[in-house]
């Protein structure tokens, strides 16, 4: 069949869409090589002043590091619990499965004003505002059910028969669970807990909320960089962060492809 | 008594229950907290729903919260459209590309494309002195601090939502259907808007539901690129919270967008299985 015009059209029109998705994020590549004190575009010449800054001044190293620690945590919490409950929903075979499915997934969809709005109200007589155990345990509850995604898709490609051969041979269901299931979804698992890390890492609204002076994360140094809307080092920032996005989409599709492999040579 | 509750309850519950206790205890509790204390925040009564038909500060941000949220769903699925067609029907080799591109748009930072927004609408930002360069304008648009920066830097942000849905719709589709009303001889036209139109419904309206919850509670780039001109529900929200310490109001506007949430939720329910549109991003 013949391409008509339109269907060219289309497609040509889908790529400059897609450009406009990613083009425009990289302007703040050039911001952040500016020689000057203030936000601008760089004239002919060039400095690495600004990252410099950024990886020196103890404010935004602080920030690099306590955004580390909250995401690493969350990213750990959230794969084990995530991973527990969706190998646990896929186990039990009942008509209120899909129904707590959906209720687990409720806080990727509730607005994050009102998840920051609920956790506000309960973190204060709780002692947990401004601390670790209060960022890390909003950011878990936030980023579990992405685990739980991912680790379901897995799961669904898993063949049930595995695990019945494994207990008929005799296996307790924790050896199960080690030798057999873990293994066959551990690229979900890892999936998991990229995205994991990755939605504490950038986590704002509920951070505004519940941090304060203690804990003062990188996206909350950039978000009152980007308010007050002067210092360069915001831009050497976002370059920063660009680059992770990218390492960590790279990682996720190395992943993928190993995912891809593993159900292939499950299928042949 | 454990072999009664073993008989009964499933042991894979035990696996749930963690997760399900922290979100019971530590999410469920303190979201009905606020329903709670809409109604009986600073008195108990109605008071604070009746602010919808006496304040016109409320009304004037559920408008505008609204309007942002219906023009910019209706640019995003027409643009996430086009994308999830052209890559349903691109060779697999480009197709892979176009996924990576708009994945990697996914993961961008939020915080990194409204500050690059910011470099680009300004009134000396890139877009203006580009336009004034090549002679398209005299004077410099005002694209920030209006709704038009609000709906550029929102679209921006949720065409890849909208796209994912539509996609995984687009490709469980029986080709088979198109080949035939082809053979019996309507034109490529006829056949995209009576048969190939109808069919994608499912996907375009569990895209446009999602993108309209996604952009019902969003705040960053409102906040941001409206300059403070735009006042959308979740800034006011906050404002209400962190400045003037009014519970009650910011209780019932977050009641009203929760239950907001939750009908259309219940709708998307009826067109597709929730865990496939967030699944998409995934697979």
């Amino acid at each position: 069949m013949k391409p008509s015009f339109l269907a060219l059209f289309n497609r040509v029109g889908a790529w400059v869409l897609l450009l406009f998705l990613v083009l425009p994020a990289l302007v703040a590549i050039p911001v952040s090589l500016t020689p000057k004190r203030f936000l601008s575009m760089p004239k002919g010449e060039f400095s690495l002043r600004h990252f410099e800054n950024l990886f020196t001044s103890p404010e935004w190293l602080s920030s690099f590091g306590q955004s580390a620690i909250i995401a690493l945590s969350t990213s750990a919490l959230a794969t084990v619990l995530g991973t527990l409950c969706a190998i646990g929903l896929w186990r039990v075979t009942s008509k209120y499965s899909e129904l707590v499915r959906a209720f687990l997934l409720l806080p990727l969809i509730i607005p994050q004003i009102v998840s920051a709005m609920a956790f506000y109200r309960l973190w204060i007589p709780l002692g947990l505002l401004d601390s670790y155990p209060g960022l890390i345990l909003a950011h878990t509850i936030l980023a579990t059910p992405m685990v739980l995604i991912t680790v379901s898709a897995s799961l669904a490609n898993f063949d049930p028969k595995l695990e019945q051969a494994s207990r008929n041979l005799g296996a307790s269901s924790s050896t199960t669970m080690r030798r057999v299931i873990l293994p066959s979804i551990r690229p979900g698992v890892f999936a998991g807990a990229l995205f994991a890390f990755i939605l504490s890492w950038d986590e704002i609204v509920v951070t505004l909320f519940i941090s304060k002076f203690n804990v003062y994360t990188l996206p909350r140094r950039m978000w009152n960089g980007i308010r007050e809307n002067t210092d360069p080092t915001v831009a050497a920032a976002a370059v920063i962060l660009i680059v992770i996005t990218i390492v960590a989409f790279a990682a996720s599709a190395i992943l993928s492809r190993r995912r891809a492999q593993i159900e292939n040579s499950i299928d042949t | 008594m454990t072999n009664v509750l073993r008989k009964y309850v499933s042991p894979g519950w035990l696996l749930v229950a963690p997760f399900l206790a922290l979100v019971v205890l530590l999410y469920l509790g303190p979201i009905l907290n606020i329903l709670w204390l809409s109604v009986t925040e600073p008195q108990p009564g109605l008071q604070n729903f009746e602010k919808l038909v006496t304040s016109d500060t409320i009304a004037r941000i559920i408008w505008t919260t609204v309007r942002i949220c219906v023009v910019t769903t209706a640019f995003s699925v027409m643009l996430g459209y086009c994308i999830a067609y052209a890559m349903v029907h691109a060779h697999q080799k480009q197709q892979h590309l176009m996924l990576t591109l708009l994945l990697v748009s996914f993961w961008i930072s939020i915080l990194v494309r409204t500050f690059s927004w910011l470099m680009l609408l300004g009134r000396n930002g890139l877009v203006n002195n580009g336009l004034e360069a090549i002679g398209v304008i005299a004077e410099p648009i005002a694209f920030m601090r209006n709704e038009l920066g609000v709906l550029i830097g929102m679209v921006h942000y949720m065409v890849p939502y909208a796209v994912l849905p539509m996609l995984v719709n687009m490709q469980t589709l029986d080709t088979r259907v198109m080949s035939a009303s082809r053979n019996l001889g309507a034109s490529g036209q006829q056949t995209f808007f009576r048969i190939y139109l109808p069919m994608t419904k499912p996907g375009v309206v569990a895209a446009a539901l999602l993108v309209f919850i996604l952009s019902l509670g969003f705040y960053v780039t409102p906040a941001v690129l409206g300059g403070g001109k735009v006042l959308m529900v979740a800034e006011y929200i906050s404002v209400q919270l962190l400045v003037t310490l009014k519970w009650g109001t910011a209780a019932m506007l977050a009641s009203l967008m929760l239950f907001g949430v939750l009908a259309m939720l219940y709708l998307m329910s009826k067109f597709m299985k929730l865990s496939t549109v967030f699944g998409g991003s995934t697979s």
